[in-house]
């Protein structure tokens, strides 16, 4: 076998340095009976060719998002990475590193997660951020446990134009720790009344935008009520991107920012992995779950970089820990920080603006369509259209014409009387013949 | 003079002499400054168009100021993430002993078939009519790991092993909750050899963690743990084999007596390679147990990520599974994404992430599996199991065993009793092996033992790789036994940087990049 070393040979060789007749006398504390005696039933060895082959019949049965017109967001976003990422983060000395817990061999590590941890906090106009949780939902999720132990509360308020996933990730989560969850009903048109339901006992508010509707919001009076009741405002986002063309959070008095980072550097890839983004105010730092990379000095005072304040963490404070998370997402952070890089603000703002301009192109020709209304009154690069229909039905009969046109919300929020609305995200991959295809299609199905 | 491996027999004086240069460069290790330091607001290596006049649909929400953030061009990026790179120690540099981590090969197939467009350019939420084959990749994976196993069920999802412990001790949680014992059953035991997660998850979810002593061979008693048994214990979270590197001799009979009082077992899966295709954890009794890809099943572990942790199931536990998860009706496979639509009998008990897990790495890892078969599984973790003693039998008569009682399975466990008089510690010893060229092993865990030390090479090495590091071992044992202390507490000295004040790093906290105060004030 390719991947294995050791010869016959070898092995007899070892086996009597050790002084054991054979491996077996090795797993001697397994029960007795317990000790595998046939070889289990799955195929043998195979070689590279073979496998290569086995893998791309399964990946020739999807359709890759870069070979249709493509218009599907609601929390992962198709953009064009830069060639140089993916050559970059798949340098061995990247790729195979671990955590970086010995500093003078890690260098590499430690300086990219300081320099992605400035990214982010400018991004979000925070203070500090985190080396990276496992992704945008997940993070939200710590971030109402971190919400709670700053304030002592144990009730969230999120808003019903949350993400529904991550809704649920919170859901989930709090149930198991016996804490309360207020959940506001789907909110298309962004206008719940989320302020009413703060009062003394809440912990945080969490506040997506652009929502998963796509409507951009203006967190400053959420902060404002929330603060003066002594709760956080969590401010998510799902499109990083989007931080290039709007209000950051920051600067709207979020307490604590959290969200999902694909978009910049990272592929699709059906899901995971991806990267979840997580900053906040400086005071809170003690509380924040997950690394951090903060700088130092070596004995002969040059600057170096090492993993800080990690008596937050699970491997120090065990039961007391601000969370259990170890393995984080390493190199999607690489893959983000590379990406954001190349782009720089400059970069950035154009990119964001570009992904603006196709979508108020596509929400225009939309609204040209029979029987389709565009919902929002703002948004960045995703929408939601009224089909009159249940949009589920249209983006199946559009896939078979070779157009994935979007997200039905009944996908994220079945039986909530919503089976007529689609999301509709449109990135700087799209070109016109995209749009026109799009839209034609539409009319047909419609 | 050099002898048959090709080393020099003595240290090597040339290399401690100092020629300081103008730049402080050192040929190869460059000094690398910020990209903060380096790159300018109005750069950007990347050409995008400007979009012709439209009208913004942004309203009053459009950013106002500048960002904040400079940019490089390509060429720059690509020089100061090589340099980056080159700061750093990987598999492929070398043995990278780092006991509980499984630093195996990384097989470039892996990144290879992951970067497949059909499956790293799919989104998760488009018509499944149009992703059958990433189903596919699922329930082969799956197949893989409940065979591999011998459980009934997986969780797919989670997106690493502490994320796994999560998701089991959540299905538990829920399976007790379903009795109508979520009130009563509270406790969650927790060995001392633990790993810092399990206690972390146990609180997590709600539970309050209660400690299990160690016997003085490094194995937890049955005696023990029914000691502690009682209407108010949930689970007990073991790690097989344990973080000593022992599997546990009574498991079986600590499983036994857990169910007969009503509970649950959880197993931390960390250090399945041991065992792969030679015991399961189904035949030992176990409820639930986490399998990290990154480990076991070679995805690379990137620098502290991203990993995945996938846990299956005992029949008890397999209706509370999360969401999403994939039925197979009559042949046909239905991914289910909404609890509402589970099949009759399942009642998942929420969800762990958005989306469906990281296929990207259920890619590599099947991609793995395929490659090694059933057979080669098994000799992996042979090897793993063999190289792990054999570097145990090539140091024991220096460095001190604290148990020497059981053999080792894939890595093996020292302390520090045989530095005790040195001056020298673990940590330092550890600096010291870098300076010789290796990762050091993972230090101070587990905690049940004095300035741990533990040795996992994996099955990856070569005979003569294990050689050289046990004379390598060897001869650093030596010196710290003879007096020769500078070597190490000053150590590393070849290092790209020297040791690092972790310190001052905690008290005063510098987490990201402020732009320095103009020279002129700075002065007064
Ligand atoms: C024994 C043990 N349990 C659990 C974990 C946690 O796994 P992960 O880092 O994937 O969350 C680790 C990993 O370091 C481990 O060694």
């Amino acid at each position: 076998m390719r991947y294995l070393p050791l010869t016959d040979t070898d092995r007899e060789d070892m086996l009597a340095r050790i002084g054991v007749p054979d491996v077996d006398a090795l797993f001697s504390d397994v029960p007795a009976g317990k000790l595998l005696t046939a070889p289990l039933d799955l195929p043998r060895t195979k070689g590279e060719l073979e496998v290569e082959r086995i893998m791309a019949r399964m990946a020739g049965r999807n359709v890759a998002a870069s070979s249709v017109p493509f218009f599907v967001g609601a929390g992962a976003y198709k953009h064009h990475v830069p060639a140089t990422v993916d050559h970059l983060i798949q340098r061995s000395e990247f790729l195979t590193s671990y955590t970086p817990y010995q500093p003078e061999i890690a260098q590499g590590t430690l300086q990219y997660l300081f320099e992605f941890q400035t990214q982010v906090a400018a991004l979000t106009g925070m203070e500090v951020a985190n080396a990276s949780m496992y992704d945008g939902s997940t993070g939200t999720g710590e971030a109402v446990l971190m919400a709670h132990r700053v304030t002592k509360r144990r009730k969230a308020v999120l808003s019903g134009g949350l993400h529904p996933h991550y809704a649920e990730v919170v859901r989930t989560l709090s149930e198991m720790a016996n804490d309360a969850v207020v959940s506001l009903p789907p909110d298309v048109s962004a206008n719940e009344d989320i302020l009413s339901q703060i009062d003394d006992e809440t912990s945080c508010v969490v506040v997506q935008n652009p929502d998963v509707f796509g409507n951009l919001r203006d967190l400053t009076p959420i902060a404002a009520k929330a603060q003066a009741h002594g709760a956080l405002l969590i401010a998510v986002f799902t499109e990083i991107v989007s931080l290039g063309a709007i209000v950051p959070p920051g600067a709207m008095g979020a307490d604590i920012v959290v969200g999902e980072g694909q978009s910049i550097g990272n592929a699709l890839n059906f899901g995971g992995p991806y990267v979840g983004l997580f900053a906040a105010k400086s005071k809170y730092i003690r509380q924040m779950p997950g690394r951090l990379c903060g700088e130092t000095v070596d004995s002969t005072g040059q600057r170096g970089f090492v993993l800080t304040l990690s008596t937050r963490e699970q491997h120090i404070r065990r039961d007391k820990a601000t969370s259990n998370i170890c393995t984080n997402s390493g190199l999607c952070v690489l893959a983000f920080t590379i990406h954001m890089t190349l782009l720089g603000q400059a970069g950035l703002s154009r990119l964001a603006e570009v992904n603006h301009a196709n979508a108020v192109k596509l929400a225009d020709m939309l609204a040209g369509v029979k029987g389709v209304t565009v919902l929002n009154a703002s948004f960045f690069n995703e929408f939601t259209v009224k089909l009159g229909k249940p949009a589920a039905a249209v983006v199946e009969a559009l896939a078979a014409k070779g157009i994935l046109a979007g997200v039905p919300v009944s996908r994220l929020l079945p039986k909530a009387g919503l089976d007529d609305l689609l999301l509709v995200a449109s990135t700087e991959i799209n070109t016109d013949e995209d749009r026109a295809a799009f839209v034609a299609a539409l009319a047909e199905v419609l | 003079m050099l002898n048959r491996q090709g080393r020099p027999t003595q240290s090597s004086a040339a290399a401690t002499e100092q020629h300081a240069t103008f730049t402080g460069n050192k040929a190869l290790q460059q000094i690398e400054p910020l990209i903060f330091e380096i790159g300018h607001h109005e750069t950007t290596g990347v050409d995008i168009d400007a979009p012709a006049p439209f009208k913004s649909r942004l309203g009053k929400h459009a950013r106002k100021g500048e960002i904040g953030l400079p940019g490089l061009s390509e060429p720059e990026t690509m020089r100061h993430y090589v340099r980056l790179s080159q700061k750093n120690y990987g598999i492929d540099t070398g043995l990278f002993p780092l006991g509980s981590c499984t630093m195996k090969h990384n097989a470039r197939l892996n990144e290879k078939t992951a970067r497949m467009p059909g499956f790293s350019d799919v989104h998760p939420l488009q018509p499944v009519s149009t992703v059958p084959g990433a189903l596919e990749v699922m329930l082969e994976l799956s197949h893989y790991l409940m065979t591999l196993t011998g459980m009934p069920a997986v969780a797919l999802s989670p997106k690493a092993g502490a994320h796994g412990e999560a998701c089991g001790m959540m299905a538990i949680k829920a399976a007790i909750a379903a009795k109508g014992e979520g009130a009563t059953r509270t406790v969650v035991l927790v060995p001392e050899s633990a790993h810092g997660t399990n206690p972390a998850t146990a609180a997590l979810i709600g539970f309050s963690v209660r400690s299990v002593p160690a016997r003085d061979d490094g194995t937890v008693a049955v005696e023990d743990v029914k000691a502690l048994l009682g209407p108010d214990i949930a689970a007990i979270m073991l790690t097989n084999p344990n973080t000593c590197g022992i599997f546990e001799p009574q498991i079986v009979e600590i499983a036994a007596a857990m169910h007969e009082a009503g509970a649950y077992f959880y197993c931390d899966g960390a250090n399945f390679n041991a065992i792969v295709g030679k015991a399961r954890p189904g035949d030992l009794g176990v409820d639930a147990m986490h399998i990290n890809l990154h480990k076991t099943f070679s995805t690379p572990h990137g620098g502290g990520g991203p990993g995945a942790g996938p846990v299956v199931l005992s029949e008890r536990l397999a209706p509370y599974a999360p969401v999403p998860f994939i039925h197979v009706e009559a042949g046909t496979p239905r991914l289910v994404e909404n609890a509402a639509d589970a099949p009759p009998g399942n009642v998942p008990f929420g969800r762990m992430t958005a989306f469906h897990g990281q296929m990207g790495m259920y890619v590599r890892a099947l991609t793995y599996m395929l490659s090694h078969g059933a057979d080669g599984m098994k000799q992996a973790s042979e090897d793993a199991v063999l190289n792990a003693n054999y570097i145990r039998a090539g140091l024991s008569d220096l460095m001190s065993l604290p148990f020497p009682d059981h053999p080792s399975m894939h890595e093996a466990l020292f302390d520090d009793e045989w530095l005790k008089g040195t001056g020298v510690s673990t940590l330092d010893f550890a600096k010291a092996m870098i300076d010789e060229g290796y990762h050091p092993m993972t230090v101070y865990f587990p905690l049940v033992v004095h300035g741990a030390m533990l040795i996992e090479p994996t099955e990856s090495e070569s005979k003569a790789s294990l050689d050289l590091f046990i004379a390598t071992l060897r001869d650093l044992a030596m010196a710290a036994k003879g007096n020769d202390k500078e070597r190490f507490t000053a150590a590393p000295h070849h290092a790209p940087i020297r040791r690092l004040d972790e310190t001052r790093a905690a008290r005063q906290p510098v987490l990201k990049w402020v732009k320095p105060a103009p020279v002129a004030e700075a002065a007064e």
